[in-house]
């Protein structure tokens, strides 16, 4: 198996954590969505030097995939695709912003070294937030509330589409660089020579196969409603638990906690 | 009842693919759409849900196919696509199977009895609540033409629906197709599918209409079969296997 059929397979096993069941995956899409969207907004707004209040951050999503029972774990062994990147963020801060903010024993720590953690760990954090609304929520289900809530059609069926086709271009990619690897053992990834040729292709076919599945959806009615999501039934708790999630994080924001702690005991 | 009259097709920039082709599909009758690869028999399906543009006049039961009639037409008409995995677009087989009728205004439950009264009829049960992405290539194909028979049209479309099925599947496919009293146009190169279930044929080569007549006779017409690139049904050349 290349990476690439790796990656299909663990995209597609998406439908398979969100198709479990927990007091997580209950909730009404909506409500999650909102405390996820309101989580990733209030993480992405500490100062870059107040390493201590994001640290505190950690513990939402992590009390979160505690109530989903999804080992954290599998968070990032799904993404670790996308982690380098996350952490490639703000690698070059440390040589631009030199100036010593605290030290460490003898060690001098500089606001390059501090805002390029503050960066790596708002994209983790972030990511680990959306990976659990993913893995808990059909997206179907999500884009039928958004309905409800007259939100436009064309955006809500652009995030379903968004979403299906994210797997038949991996699922085209794991078809392709197969085929190629079969005529060229030995070789390892794809040869320079032929990423233009391969990229087009792959353009090609994505473009082709999306084009087959949309007029699949159309043919048996998709006109932009999604009347068909949705078996589980909300939890009335949902909202509630919304409101309260949300007002811990905002609390979080507002309250430097392990510095609260910390002077408290000080 | 299905009518083409005079109808052609080009692909975008490309040479005609259909040219001049006329004839039509009373109610109920089985219809069996025959070519070599490349004949344009796909092209010529998809134009009757209007998936592709053709120029002259397509009618299903009497509506002309236009952007008016679009929809109500779609309603009518359930496509099998040649490639089940562009097909199948939910997590499981059954939210696949559900997804037609719902859209048209069933309810969950209704829709969900429907839809095991298909996979029993098919003999399928089994592949309920299997995942899309884990069951194999023939499972999806008719997982495929489940979701297609869930939705009751009255016109069905199928494109290679054999292809890919063990003997078994086959065998039940055909079974299921013969005991529905529906208008079928079935493109296959299954021959011997053709044979036992559509009373008529029609041959494609290059985008004409070459003939159009009982099955029995064009199926066992060696000539006219391999001068347009196909051969006898295995049950008609009198040879067991290859
Ligand atoms: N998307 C496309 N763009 C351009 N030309 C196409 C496209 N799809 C098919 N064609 C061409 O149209 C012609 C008819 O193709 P079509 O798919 O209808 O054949 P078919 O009879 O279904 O063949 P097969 O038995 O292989 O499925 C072929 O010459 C093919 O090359
Ligand atoms: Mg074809």
């Amino acid at each position: 198996m290349n990476d690439a059929e790796r990656a299909v397979l663990d995209l597609r096993a998406m439908d398979e954590l969100e198709s479990m069941d927990s007091p997580l995956h209950r909730l009404s899409p909506l409500s999650k969505f909102t405390v996820t969207a309101v989580y990733i907004a209030l993480t992405a707004s500490f100062g870059r030097y107040d390493l201590t209040g994001l640290l505190f951050m950690v513990i939402f999503p992590l009390i979160g995939y505690q109530l989903a029972m999804i080992p954290v774990r599998t968070c990032f062994s799904r993404l670790k695709g996308v982690l380098p990147l996350v952490a490639a963020v703000g690698v070059l801060n440390p040589f631009f912003d030199r100036n010593v903010l605290f030290r460490i024993g003898g060690i001098a720590v500089t606001g390059g070294v501090v805002s390029m953690l503050t960066l790596m760990m708002k994209g983790v954090f972030c990511l680990m937030a959306s990976f659990l609304l993913m893995a808990t929520t059909a997206v179907d289900e999500l884009c039928r509330d958004l309905r409800k809530l007259h939100f436009p059609k064309m955006l809500a069926s652009l995030i379903l589409l968004t979403f299906r086709y994210t797997s038949v271009l991996t699922d085209e990619v794991a078809a392709m660089t197969q085929a190629y690897s079969l005529r060229a053992p030995g070789q390892k990834g794809i040869h320079i020579s032929v990423w233009g040729t391969f990229l087009g292709q792959l353009l090609l076919r994505t473009m082709d196969r999306a084009d087959d599945l949309y007029d699949a959806m159309v043919l048996r009615g998709f006109n932009g409603e999604f009347h068909y999501a949705g078996g589980r039934k909300s939890s009335r708790w949902s909202w509630p638990a919304a409101a309260l999630s949300c007002a811990a994080i905002v609390a979080a924001r507002l309250v430097n906690v392990p510095a609260l702690l910390g002077s408290l005991f000080i | 009842m299905i009518g083409f009259e005079n109808v052609g097709y080009a692909y975008p920039g490309g040479s005609p693919v259909l040219d001049g082709i006329t004839f039509e599909v009373s109610d109920g009758e089985k219809v069996g759409l025959v070519g070599a690869n490349g004949a344009g028999k796909s092209t010529l399906l998809k134009c009757v849900p209007g998936l592709l543009e053709a120029s002259g006049i397509i009618t299903v039961s009497g509506l002309r196919v236009s952007r008016e009639n679009i929809a109500e037409i779609r309603r009518k008409v359930g496509f099998v696509l040649q490639d089940p995995d562009n097909q199948m677009f939910m997590p499981k087989v059954i939210d696949d199977m559900i997804f037609g009728p719902v859209n048209y205004g069933s309810t969950r439950e209704e829709a969900e009895e429907q839809a095991d009264s298909v996979l029993r009829g098919l003999g399928i049960p089994h592949l309920r609540d299997r995942y899309n992405h884990r069951i194999s290539g023939g499972e999806k194909r008719m997982a495929a033409i489940a979701t297609v028979l869930a939705m009751r049209p009255d016109v069905m479309l199928m494109d290679e629906p054999s292809s890919s099925l063990d003997p078994r599947n086959r065998r039940a496919l055909i079974n299921t197709l013969s005991g529905l009293d529906k208008t079928m146009i079935i493109a296959s190169h299954d021959l011997d599918m053709i044979l036992d279930l559509c009373p008529r044929v029609i041959l494609l080569d290059h985008g004409t209409l070459i003939a159009d007549g009982e099955t029995a006779g064009i199926l066992r017409d060696r000539e006219l079969l391999e001068s347009h690139g196909l051969e006898l049904p295995l049950s008609l050349s009198g040879q067991k296997g290859i």
